[in-house]
């Protein structure tokens, strides 16, 4: 698979960090100047109580932080498949069904509505974990041994995901009528602001001490700028690239837990639906290649806030919401060509031109 | 590195297939645990969850003669709740007690389907009981049905064929669904009506047959409208455009949402705001599909309104098929099922049990 990471400009970490960042900060912004000019009431929030009495915050932000958590965790994990493997995980929609399904089937049995839980959320939590990880691990074995296609190796679960899920369950929508269950991605009572920007807010932590205090970084990225360097420095790229399919499962695992618990209940044919499209919007959004390489973490956190603050912007202003892909599609459109090397070429021949013709109207 | 590749192709191939084998099989096996339905099931073309390993087991062959070969084809029973309720009451109705042998293929392919129902022609059942995935494509296939001899007997969904070509047909009306919601809606005299519409997948019958009811009597009778949005049958999506209207600071007091999962979707919004709804609260809130869950919502009040979609099909199916044995005619071709729409004063746990699928 060719990699074209290679930068042409050795500007030095800081300053890539800086170029990279800047591309979903510049979308953050034109975002925010849009409705602040449009509607300044967009940033308004209040403080009232929900139907159990207890203090939340609500307005369009806070709408933004909340739905936008799931997204930002899989953003993690996919940007780390990405610098990896240069290629994309598709089947989080249908791993977010699967974990979800085994959540459900641990904390119900086999009932559809049970009164008391057959198990703590905690011990179901860990099960669903390990399975979105074994999920994981079989795509990451694909593309890690047998060399697939991230994409094509992924189909195969993107295509049997919620099969798989609707099987676990026997084909029933369990509901959890526990009302703790609901604090995951709802709120805790007392805490005004959204459980599930606390978790994104963790995971990034984790994510990001992780990265700090351990060579994971440094490895993936080596991996996947020239996995047979890599492999002559002796690392072992198959088992890098497993391990990034396998982070991504628990990612998943967080995610799904979100959003099962936002309503107590799962429908596997619509759950998290497109969401790895989103996921991958976000890494791009991020500025990191989608061919694998150097990667920014914080940067692709942010691409998914953006996702989501567009969303929810649209919303606002009535946009159908089967109309929403297309304008998605639009921002994608933008990233992909502004990206293309051809383009960069004509860019810089551009400026060069520029600055060729300042010199030579200078001299003469 | 063409070999290796074509390997890994090969082996990613055979695991995918081993995939869908073991979720076929399970299904199977509960399927015939669990409702006893399957008679003798030959093959069903190697359909993903056809259960029908056990070949020629409890059917006798003698008795082959006096029952009347049924070929159903119908979508796939994951695809949604009314699907998974629709399957287990064919199931039930055409079993070798009532004096059926059914075949059953799923698919929710229209080119596999067709397939199907060639195949059963070619092993001439006496009747293909049929739901369509795609209403087009279907005129020859049916025409070599009725040169076989075969009777076809469409159900749930209707396709663009000749009517001389089919039976009958039994199908729920979207339109009628819609309107004995809004209908119910009027009824309640609110002072004003300001009306959130949550939509299904544009252009699905359902959704087209439940909106223009809708939009018609808001526009006759002054209905305000405060937004109209698609969330797709998915609860999430409700959730975000409900917020979305509450965090804009616009009011509302009724929510039109055309399935049970979308208006669940509202209620999440709803209550995360501190908005009342059910009866005699603030909001009235509105589904359809008659899901037990949310017909339990509306026994608790927490929901005013559920109107049904009937997936019930299989007693008219065989009232039909009986009539026919007798060389009876048939009063019509398109037989529209009863529907109802249930109230959350007047339900009780008795329709909870008969009518929640």
């Amino acid at each position: 698979m060719a990699k074209n990471n290679a930068q042409p400009q050795k500007a030095g970490i800081a300053g890539l960090f800086r170029h990279q960042i800047m591309i979903p900060i510049a979308a953050l912004l034109l975002l925010v100047l849009f409705n602040l000019i449009a509607d300044p009431s967009f940033f308004k929030i209040t403080l009232g109580n929900n139907s159990d009495g207890n203090p939340v915050l609500s307005g369009y932000l806070i709408t933004i932080i909340d739905s936008g958590s799931e997204l930002a965790i899989l953003a993690l994990g996919m940007t780390l498949v990405t610098a990896a493997s240069g290629g994309q995980d598709i089947s989080v929609g249908a791993g977010i069904a699967i974990a979800g399904s085994v959540l459900l089937r641990v904390l119900c049995g086999t009932e559809t509505s049970p009164e008391t839980l057959h198990a703590p959320v905690i011990v179901a939590f860990l099960v669903s974990c390990l399975v979105a990880m074994l999920f994981g691990a079989f795509n990451g074995s694909l593309v890690a041994f047998f060399k697939i296609q991230p994409m094509i190796a992924t189909l195969i679960l993107f295509t049997a995901g919620r099969s798989i899920a609707a099987w676990i369950n026997n084909n029933q929508l369990p509901n959890v009528n526990e009302r703790s269950f609901s604090y995951y991605g709802t709120y805790i009572p007392g805490i005004p602001i959204p459980t599930p920007f606390f978790i994104a807010l963790a995971c990034f932590l984790v994510t990001w001490l992780l990265l700090r205090f351990t060579t994971l970084g440094l490895y993936v990225q080596s991996v996947g700028i020239n996995e047979k360097t890599s492999r002559l420095n002796g690392l072992n790229p198959e088992l890098i690239k497993l391990l990034t399919y396998i982070l991504l499962g628990l990612c998943v695992a967080i995610a799904a837990l979100i959003k099962v618990s936002r309503l107590s209940t799962i429908n596997y044919s619509v759950i998290a639906k497109d969401i790895e499209m989103d996921a991958i919007l976000a890494v791009a959004l991020g500025g990191n290649a989608l061919g694998g390489g150097k990667f920014s973490m914080s940067s692709s956190v942010l691409g998914a806030y953006v996702i989501q603050f567009l969303t929810t912007t649209l919303y606002k202003f009535q946009v159908k919401a089967d109309a929403l892909p297309a304008y998605k599609a639009v921002v994608v459109i933008i990233l992909v060509v502004m990206s293309a090397p051809a383009v960069r070429e004509k860019f810089s021949i551009l400026i060069k031109k520029l600055r060729s013709d300042k010199t030579a109207a200078q001299n003469s | 590195m063409k070999v290796k590749k074509i390997l890994a192709m090969a082996i990613s191939m055979v695991m995918c297939a081993a995939m869908f084998a073991g979720c076929g099989d399970t299904e199977g096996g509960s399927d015939n645990g669990g409702k006893s339905a399957k008679s003798g099931t030959k093959d069903n073309g190697g359909a993903d969850n056809d259960g029908g390993e056990d070949e020629g087991g409890d059917t006798g062959a003698a008795d082959d003669g006096e029952l009347i070969t049924v070929g159903i084809i119908n979508n796939d029973p994951n695809e949604s709740g009314y699907r998974t309720a629709n399957d287990k009451d064919l199931k039930a109705t055409f079993c070798e007690e009532n004096g059926f042998k059914a075949d059953f293929y799923y698919s929710l392919k229209n080119d596999e389907q067709i397939t199907a129902a060639q195949k059963f022609i070619q092993d001439e059942v006496d009747y293909l009981l049929l739901s369509a995935a795609d209403t087009a494509g279907w005129d020859t296939v049916l025409q070599d049905a009725q040169d076989a001899g075969v009777r076809v007997i469409l159900f749930d969904r209707t396709i663009d064929a000749d009517e001389s070509l089919y039976e009958a047909s039994i199908v729920s009306d979207m339109a009628k669904e819609g309107q004995t919601a809004v209908d119910w809606l009027k009824g309640q005299g609110l002072s004003d009506y300001k009306i959130i519409h949550l939509q299904g997948v544009m252009g699905s019958a359902a959704q087209k047959g439940r909106s223009q009811a809708l939009t018609d009597t808001a526009a006759s009778d002054g209905w305000e409208i405060v937004e109209e949005q698609t969330a797709e049958w998915n609860a999430e999506k409700a959730q975000q455009i409900v917020q979305s209207v509450i965090d804009s600071g616009k009011d509302f007091n009724v929510i039109y949402a055309e399935n049970d999962d979308m208006a669940k979707g509202a209620v999440a919004a709803l209550d995360k705001a501190n908005i009342s709804h059910g009866v005699g609260k603030d909001v009235i809130v509105m589904g359809f599909d008659c899901n037990q869950w949310a017909l339990k919502e509306l026994l608790d009040g927490n929901w005013n309104y559920d109107g049904q979609c009937n997936p019930f099909q299989s007693s008219y199916i065989k009232d039909i098929i009986d009539k026919l044995e007798n060389d009876e005619t048939l009063s019509e071709k398109t037989i529209i099922m009863d529907e109802k729409g249930f109230d959350a004063t007047t339900i009780t746990q008795e329709d909870v049990d008969n009518y929640g699928i």
